[in-house]
């Protein structure tokens, strides 16, 4: 049994349903051919429902503070990831360098290299 | 096994986190890491290859989008298991757990079914850059589903005779991540262009 | 309020093998992990032979073939990082002492902590089992880079680079389930009053090990998912003509395998300091100094990992940024070790076995540390990339790490496991038998690596411009070393067996030290503690004034 004094549950069902309102907007907006529409469309409401779920099915505002705290940190390493990760797979070519065989439309099905195992 | 008391390193809280809670959230930092690692991954290959977008076209939006609806609705039950958890009412959180369960089988049902389909067209895991991504996030992706929803019923057999009620939150929280996890898939895989 | 375990005397399978007591689990990681140390230490024996004396027979193993030489090194290195240093330094250290130095009974899931066992243990078999398969075990070194590692084609082992992935995988499994364990466990279930820093630091340390590698293989599994259906599946996630990147592999192993080097230093350090408060007779300088420095160097061991790939091809202007955080991280490794010494300086030194271990780490680690300098430094190091300067730098790092930090808590804590005393003659014959012939072996390598030799090359004679003959000796004089070195590991062996029936009875507390684990029976009974104890002060209370001993355990009421 859970140990500590709730908060008032809000009510759950009237988040489902603004839950499932955003998913609807995200699919009309994803047939948008703006490419800014689009994007918030897809991102900006996928933003909003990953925190409304935090936020209210999770209840990670009334957790201690650095419950919050250690997920973003997790999210900050993945970006420090990228962020050392994207000028070498994220481009195709930089000071001086190509990369000749990945500007060629990839090959699909068996390999391109010879001799299989 | 041995006994089924608990060990009094189980009972105590030093971070008035109970420690069922406390374990649930490092498990879902490192759900974080694995899940952003390969998510990161694919999204710097997807900025490199405009062309996959030619693939990515293909992937069934309504499945996508069905998808989602499901799991949020089967969310929905889970926090209101923890609700009835709450409340001490261990049958009710028990049936809500199991709708919550039943729910993620109706995800990966659909998601069979949607698979069917792309692979008759001849989207396969070696298809290319963009398909091998794409079953491979969500294939990740329904094998934790399909974990949570062996745990769910796990968690519901017990809750079901009024047992271990701290677990329904547990669990609970886990469904939820799996849900969030899938809030960024939708987009990534089935909407962007 | 809490429940107290009582239970029938348990069967020999409930007790030995299915046993969910962390002591128990602590001794199955122990010996597990020292069996594979057998193992590895025996394929080190056989590839320095072949260096040693090029294409001869090898005694115990035969001919060395170029593809077994490099399964032998994968193996070598596959294994003492995963198999070794991880299990014995954080899972059987980490298991036996945590709930006993934080006042508990147990772990706070002890079902799960037998789980991680014995995913670690299925682990072990795979990789074993990859031994007997077709083609022999990986061959592709253990930072196993895309082509090599994903085409059987180019590795030769390609029913043994899958078995490989798939051992580490779970080994990684089960190193997640055993850190979040000792993670809650440290964090929730410490005796009343034990506050954040009455934690012993050996504890702090194993649990920000636990954190660190949690945070840091993430990444790596998607990676290894990739792999294997690159392996297995005829995915091109690392293949460049098919869309993919094998510079991805690369990223994702490393920012990984920096911070697990992180991993296992930091709980070797947590020993030693353990050890040098005792056996100094004094508080460590700087407790809180300690911890803070240790978070730094958690976090910093996140941004330098491309420091393992400045010839890779990488931006050139990202290997100016890892060269800087590189050279950085070294501050605070440096001032831990400076508190270490000011602990030492004006202590009432005991130079029993554990202190001469711990003295050992500290000065082989320091070599090195300030040897890391040339390989963080990106110019230097695209010279001294991949010769056996690295081999050097990196084993004056990870010997003082998994095997002198290893046997200095196995000396330490040996009477509180077994409940005797180990013989002080023959451990100070195996000390000084190992730590010697140690550097013999690896001073000739930073000498033959800044000459050239470059690595996991199986012999030089096939290429001309890297022959250096007249080098030859000193790769002769590394392998006798390791001869033996490995020759005085008996010694440590015969004592270890031979003191468990007919050591001395080790009593309580036969160290003084104050933490909580020497207040208990030697070995502690299951439940730990007859009564749960309150503590009242830090771990490391010694020669205080006024007092009639010349130190303070935890638990004693003021």
């Amino acid at each position: 049994m859970t140990t500590e004094a709730h908060v008032q549950h809000p009510n759950y069902v009237k988040i489902w349903a603004i839950l499932v309102a955003l998913l609807v907007v995200s699919v009309v907006g994803s047939m948008s051919h703006v490419r800014a529409v689009l994007l918030i469309a897809a991102f900006g409401v996928a933003v909003v429902k990953a925190y409304l779920v935090a936020k209210n099915f999770m209840h990670v505002n009334v957790e201690k503070r650095w419950v919050p705290y250690l997920l973003i940190m997790c999210l900050l390493f993945i970006a420090i990831l990228f962020a050392g990760v994207a000028p070498d797979v994220m481009k195709h070519s930089g000071l001086n360098w190509n990369k000749n065989l990945a500007s060629q439309p990839a090959q699909s099905g068996a390999r391109a290299t010879t001799k299989n195992e | 096994m041995s006994a089924t008391a608990k060990p009094i390193a189980n009972t105590r809280s030093g971070t008035g986190i109970p420690t069922a809670r406390l374990i649930t959230w490092w498990v879902i930092a490192s759900e974080i890491v694995i899940f952003g690692g390969l998510l990161a991954s694919y999204i710097m290959h997807r900025i490199a290859h405009p062309e996959w977008a030619e693939s990515a076209s293909h992937t069934l939006t309504w499945a996508g989008a069905l998808n989602t609806f499901v799991l949020l609705t089967s969310s929905l039950c889970a926090v209101l298991a923890h609700q009835a958890a709450n409340a001490h009412d261990g049958p009710k959180a028990a049936k809500l757990l199991r709708l919550t369960s039943l729910g993620g089988l109706i995800f990966l049902c659909i998601k069979g079914y949607e698979w069917t389909l792309d692979i008759r067209e001849g989207f396969v895991l070696s298809s290319g850059g963009f398909w091998s991504f794409y079953y491979t996030l969500a294939g990740l992706h329904g094998l934790h589903v399909l974990a949570g929803m062996i745990i769910l019923l796990i968690v519901a057999a017990e809750a079901a005779k009024n047992r271990e009620l701290q677990r329904v939150e547990c669990i609970g929280l886990y469904w939820h991540f799996v849900d969030i996890v899938w809030i960024f898939l939708f987009p990534l895989l089935y909407i962007a262009r | 309020m809490s429940t107290e375990i009582q239970h029938a005397e348990p069967g020999i399978f409930r007790k030995y093998f299915f046993s969910t007591d962390h002591k128990m689990i602590a001794m199955q990681y122990l010996f597990t992990g020292m069996a594979m140390a057998l193992i590895g230490g025996f394929f080190a024996y056989v590839f320095r032979m072949q260096l040693g004396f090029p294409n001869q027979n090898v005694p115990g193993y035969g001919i060395v073939t170029p593809g077994r030489y490099n399964a032998l090194v994968t193996m070598h290195g596959s294994i003492m990082i995963f198999w070794v240093a991880m299990p014995v330094l954080i899972a059987a250290f980490g298991n036996f002492l945590i709930p006993l130095m934080v006042g508990c009974d147990d772990m706070a899931f002890p079902r799960i902590n037998r789980l991680s066992y014995q995913i670690f243990l299925l682990s072990a078999i795979v990789l074993l089992a990859s031994f007997l398969v077709k083609g022999g075990p990986f061959g592709g070194a253990w930072t196993a880079y895309p082509p090599l590692s994903a085409s059987g084609a180019y590795n030769l082992t390609p029913i043994g680079a899958t078995l490989w992935l798939l051992a580490v995988a779970l080994e990684f499994v089960a190193f997640l389930l055993g850190g979040i364990n000792f993670t809650v466990t440290t964090m929730n279930s410490r005796a009343p009053g034990m506050k954040m820093y009455d934690i012993p630091l050996v504890v702090w340390m194993i649990v920000l090990a636990s954190i660190i590698f949690m945070a840091s293989a993430g990444p790596l599994i998607a990676g290894a998912v990739m792999l294997l259906f690159d392996q297995t599946m005829s995915t091109g996630f690392y293949d460049p003509t098919r869309g993919g990147d094998p510079l991805l592999w690369q990223h994702l192993f490393w920012f990984f395998g920096h911070p697990e080097v992180y991993v296992v230093l930091l709980p070797a350090m947590g020993i030693v300091a353990e050890i040098v408060a005792v056996f100094a007779r004094k508080k460590i300088f700087g407790y809180k100094t300690v911890l803070y420095t240790t978070w730094a160097v958690g976090f910093l061991s996140f941004v330098v990992w491309a420091h393992h790939q400045f010839v890779a091809g990488i931006d050139p202007r990202m290997a100016n940024i890892f060269s800087v955080t590189t050279l950085l991280i070294s501050v605070p490794i440096t001032e831990m070790v400076f508190l270490y010494i000011a602990t030492l300086y004006g202590g009432s030194i005991h130079l029993d076995t554990p202190m001469l271990w711990a003295l050992g780490f500290i000065a082989e680690f320091m070599i090195g540390g300030v040897t890391g300098i040339f390989l963080g430094s990106s110019g230097t190091d695209i010279y001294l990339h991949d010769t056996y300067f690295v081999i050097a730098h990196f084993h004056y790092t990870f010997v003082p790490i998994a095997i002198i930090a290893v046997f200095a808590g196995l000396t330490f804590w040996y009477p509180k496991m077994f409940g005797r005393m180990l013989n002080e003659t023959l451990g100070k014959i195996h000390f000084w038998g190992t730590v010697i012939p140690f550097n013999v072996i690896f001073i000739p390598l930073f000498i033959t690596g800044t000459a050239g030799d470059q690595r996991r090359v199986y012999s030089y004679a096939q290429f001309a411009e890297q022959s250096r003959p007249a080098l030859q000796h000193l790769r002769t004089t590394s392998t006798i070393a390791l001869l033996v070195m490995l020759s005085f590991q008996f010694v440590f062996l015969f004592n270890f067996i031979w003191s468990l029936r007919n050591g001395k009875r080790a009593g309580l507390n036969p160290w003084r030290s104050a933490t909580l684990e020497w207040t208990v029976p030697s070995p502690p009974p299951h439940g730990n503690f007859a009564e749960m104890p309150t503590v009242y002060r830090g771990p490391y209370e010694y020669g205080l004034p006024g007092l009639a001993d010349d130190f303070l355990p935890q638990n004693v009421p003021d």
